[in-house]
């Protein structure tokens, strides 16, 4: 076994239990009397410190053991809990975080730790309290269990493994039945089974194990499992070294004797007497843990980990599928022949399901990006010395995960926004007669094909005049026009580039560079961003976001020789117009749209698609909208609707006007996918 | 340049365009295919011909007589669209022929003299001369970096 096959069990357990103790942490502040957040957090910290110590990464043992120590101390109420001391456990915890980055990417996990260790340590002497050693911490380290040789075996042994333990006594080697019971609560059952193993082989020779290897392996097993080692070390440092192993329960090593080994053989399959003692404490233990493991086993059992890239090769595979798919159904109804077009039907109400299942299992939910904000607005909050209360609803909603892996960015920029300039000073707020306390809420849910996103804040507002000032001073609009603008349209200039109202250039944000960003990273997923804003009641930033990216269905149409796609959710209908219904207002062509004035956009001279005019009566038009804005696309001929494949046109032919992208069809050549936010201005 | 003189032998894919040869480093050639549909992409530069579906993958195409200003003539059964692999960029060029494969010694490459000036010198690693063949090295990477900025530079 090697230890780099248990790296990113590390990895991925330590993160979760960073992620753990920020949450905690940020209970506790709120309630700095709840002594189980403390040990909660104790545990997590505990878990940590001996993981990394395991793994050998000494920088990140050594400073969660200083936190560790601290925490202890506030535990036995000895540290009262302060924001300066929650801040300083912070500190520690973005020093753990970068560690545990920096070995997820490949380094050895070492950092200069000793400033923040010196820290904690002071806190630490300040609470009055010595450092507790080892020893004395009851939390990780179960019972030890020393029997002497009276204890009887476990396991039987047949004769090649009695000769093997014979002729090793005679070297001078001692053989031992250790049992090792693993804690209830421990989730990753054969890493621990592992690192016993890596303990005893560097002792001495497993020679035999219980549960067998391979079912260690699988976790195939309760809580304890019991390994026979040949080894020249004493019982108690080989208890002791297992005890090192975190989530360990307990150890109890019980020495095999010769004797006791013909005497085994005698009794042949017969139950095993055993000592009273011995025999009581493992039917406690694995009574208790035979109940609490069924009780996991039943949620363990129905998830699986799948390395991401895998799920990524399933999507390409199944999106070459898809390609083929189309081509299929081409090919049969050319052929109209019954059977086939039966089985080619079928096949792609198979496929349809198998893509659905696909695209579900891509989905995480949106708490993989969320759970980080808490602790991110505490720390903004307290340096701008605002008082805000962050809630996040709806952390279950899932997204595809490449929208997931691009949308914590935007996110964040818009919480340091609401946080900078939205919420006011607690005295302004009091003034306001609003509550001190300023309220961020961050919430996210389903609603048809798309996820919607809301930042919402109570704070001051958007300045109209503010924002118009700056957009005539930056030459975005001109002071004739303003008056008429409505108030939406003057909060969308904050999404123009080189736009910023903050008064002063801080560090959260207002560096001008900072909306526009947001606005075309969410764009470039297929999404849309709005906002809306009441003075002195607050803004609310919503996110709009496709549920996935890699297929989509849209309506196909030609234009001249041409064929496009134009995604569906971007479609409000289809219609067939009389050349003699458009008007004119100022040069551009509209038509009337069920009592709108819509713009009608030519796309054959858009696209500037060669070939012969086409002199008809009547115009295909589909109607088309971003966000409340409409145009009407001209197009030649519908062609119908279909599930296609996004791809991207490379890395060379990048920002291509009004195009988002290509896809392949069914006769295997490329159309490409109208971008229809770029055409409606 | 300095990558042939480090690394004196390379292998050259060679291939023609209005009669006169030209070579690639055959690192960077993906493939060579025959002519296949194009898909036009608008609103680009007319050297870039549209795209091209190679086995799932689209892939920008750039015919490269429009690129050198040559006239262009219509694609027959000779006509070749090399796939080359420039770091992260996958692009197509279409010639009229695809000639060989041919090792080069890298320090035979003289520098490109004045008077053959049809094409800019950027994208011309040098000339070479190998048994009264002359052969035009280009420098793909440049021809696909040059052509980027530009079209950027044209205000999409």
């Amino acid at each position: 076994m090697e230890m780099n096959q248990y790296l990113e069990v590390f990895i991925e357990e330590s993160r979760e239990h960073l992620q753990n103790c920020n949450e905690q942490l940020l209970q506790l502040e709120k309630n700095p009397d709840n002594l189980a957040i403390v040990s909660e957090v104790f545990r997590s910290a505990h878990t940590l410190k001996g993981m990394s110590a395991t793994m050998g990464y000494d920088d990140m043992a050594n400073l969660t053991h200083q936190m560790e120590n601290v925490l202890d101390e506030i535990r036995n109420g000895k540290l009262p809990v302060t924001s300066e001391l929650i801040d300083l456990i912070f500190i520690a915890m973005d020093q753990l975080e970068s560690i545990v980055e920096s070995i997820a990417s490949g380094g050895d996990g070492t950092a200069d730790v000793q400033d923040t260790m010196d820290q904690l340590k002071t806190v630490g002497t300040k609470g009055g309290l010595s450092v507790p050693d080892e020893g004395n911490r009851k939390e990780g380290k179960g019972k030890i269990e020393t029997k002497e040789e009276s204890g009887s075996l476990k396991l039987t042994y047949d004769s090649y493994e009695r000769t093997v333990l014979e002729q090793s006594y005679e070297q001078g080697y001692s053989a031992y039945e250790i049992t090792v019971t693993l804690r209830s609560e421990c989730l990753l059952k054969s890493a621990r089974v592992y690192m016993v193993f890596n303990i005893l082989e560097k002792l001495g020779d497993i020679i035999k194990s219980k549960p067998s290897v391979d079912q260690l392996e699988e976790e195939q097993f309760d809580l304890d499992f019991t390994v026979t080692v040949l080894t020249r070390d004493s019982k108690n440092d080989l208890v002791k070294k297992i005890m090192k192993v975190s989530e360990v329960e307990s150890v109890s090593a019980t020495k095999i004797a010769l004797n006791q080994l013909q005497n085994e053989q005698n009794k042949k399959e017969q139950s095993i007497p055993q000592t009273d003692r011995v025999k009581k404490r493992d039917t406690d233990t694995t009574a208790r843990g035979q109940t609490d493991a069924k009780k996991q086993k039943g949620n363990l059992h129905k998830t699986i980990r799948v390395n991401i890239d895998r799920l990524d090769e399933l999507m390409n595979l199944f999106e070459e599928l898809v390609i083929d798919r189309g081509r299929l159904e081409q090919i049969s109804k050319e052929l109209s022949h019954p059977e086939l077009t039966d089985t080619v039907e079928k096949m792609s109400r198979v496929s349809s399901n198998l893509q659905s299942i696909i695209l579900t299992m891509r989905m995480v939910p949106v708490e993989t990006v969320f759970n980080r904000f808490p602790k991110m607005v505490r720390q903004l909050a307290r340096e701008l010395q605002k008082k805000i209360n962050l809630q996040i609803i709806g952390q279950d909603t899932e997204l595809d995960r490449t929208v997931i892996d691009q949308i914590g960015d935007p996110i964040v920029h818009l919480l340091r926004n609401s946080i900078d300039h939205g919420i006011e000073m607690p005295e302004e707020r009091i003034k306001k007669g609003k509550p001190e306390e300023g309220s961020i809420e961050l919430k996210a849910y389903h609603s048809g094909n798309h996820v919607f996103i809301e930042i919402t804040d109570d704070g001051a507002g958007i300045d109209r005049e503010k924002v118009l000032e700056k957009a005539v001073r930056k030459g975005i609009v001109t002071e004739e026009k303003i008056a008429r603008l409505t108030d939406k349209e003057v909060y969308d200039f904050i999404f123009s580039s080189g736009f910023s109202t903050a008064e002063k250039i801080t560090d959260i944000s207002g560096r001008g560079v900072g909306l526009d960003v947001v606005k075309n990273t969410i764009e470039s997923l297929g999404g849309a961003i709005t906002v809306q804003s009441e003075r002195n009641r607050g803004t609310r930033f919503t996110i709009q976001l496709p549920l996935t990216l890699t297929i989509i269905s849209v309506m196909l149409v030609e234009i001249k020789q041409e064929k496009y796609a134009i995604p569906l959710t971007s479609i409000i209908e289809t219609a067939i117009i009389k050349r003699s219904e458009i008007q004119y207002a100022h040069e551009q062509p509209v038509i009337d749209f069920r009592g709108k004035v819509v713009p009608l956009i030519y796309l054959k001279d858009v696209f500037q698609v060669p070939g012969e005019e086409l002199a008809d009566d009547f115009l295909s038009i589909v109607i088309v909208r971003k966000g409340e804005k409409m145009a009407a696309l001209v197009v030649d001929s519908f062609i119908g609707q279909q599930e296609i494949v996004l791809k991207s046109l490379g890395n060379y032919l990048t920002n291509v006007f009004a195009i988002s992208g290509a896809t392949i069809l069914g006769n295997g050549q490329v159309a490409l996918i109208i971008d229809c936010n770029a055409l409606i201005k | 340049m300095i990558d042939n003189t480090t690394e004196k032998l390379t292998k050259i894919v060679a291939f023609s365009i209005n009669d006169k040869e030209y070579g690639v480093d055959v690192q960077n050639v993906v493939s060579i295919e025959k002519m296949m549909p194009i898909t036009r992409v608008p609103n680009v530069p007319t050297y870039i011909k549209g795209v091209i579906n190679l086995r799932g993958v689209i892939i920008p195409i750039i015919d490269l007589r429009s690129r050198f200003q040559i006239e262009e003539k219509p694609y027959d059964e000779h006509t070749r669209i090399i796939i080359m692999k420039v770091k992260d960029k996958r692009v197509g060029l279409i010639v009229d022929l695809a000639n060989d494969v041919i090792q080069i010694d890298g320090e035979k490459l003289e520098s490109q003299p004045e008077i053959i000036g049809v094409e800019k010198k950027q994208y011309i690693d040098g000339i070479m001369n190998i048994e009264d063949r002359l052969l035009i090295i280009l420098n793909i990477e440049q021809i696909v970096n040059v052509q980027l900025s530009k079209r950027n530079e044209g205000g999409m």
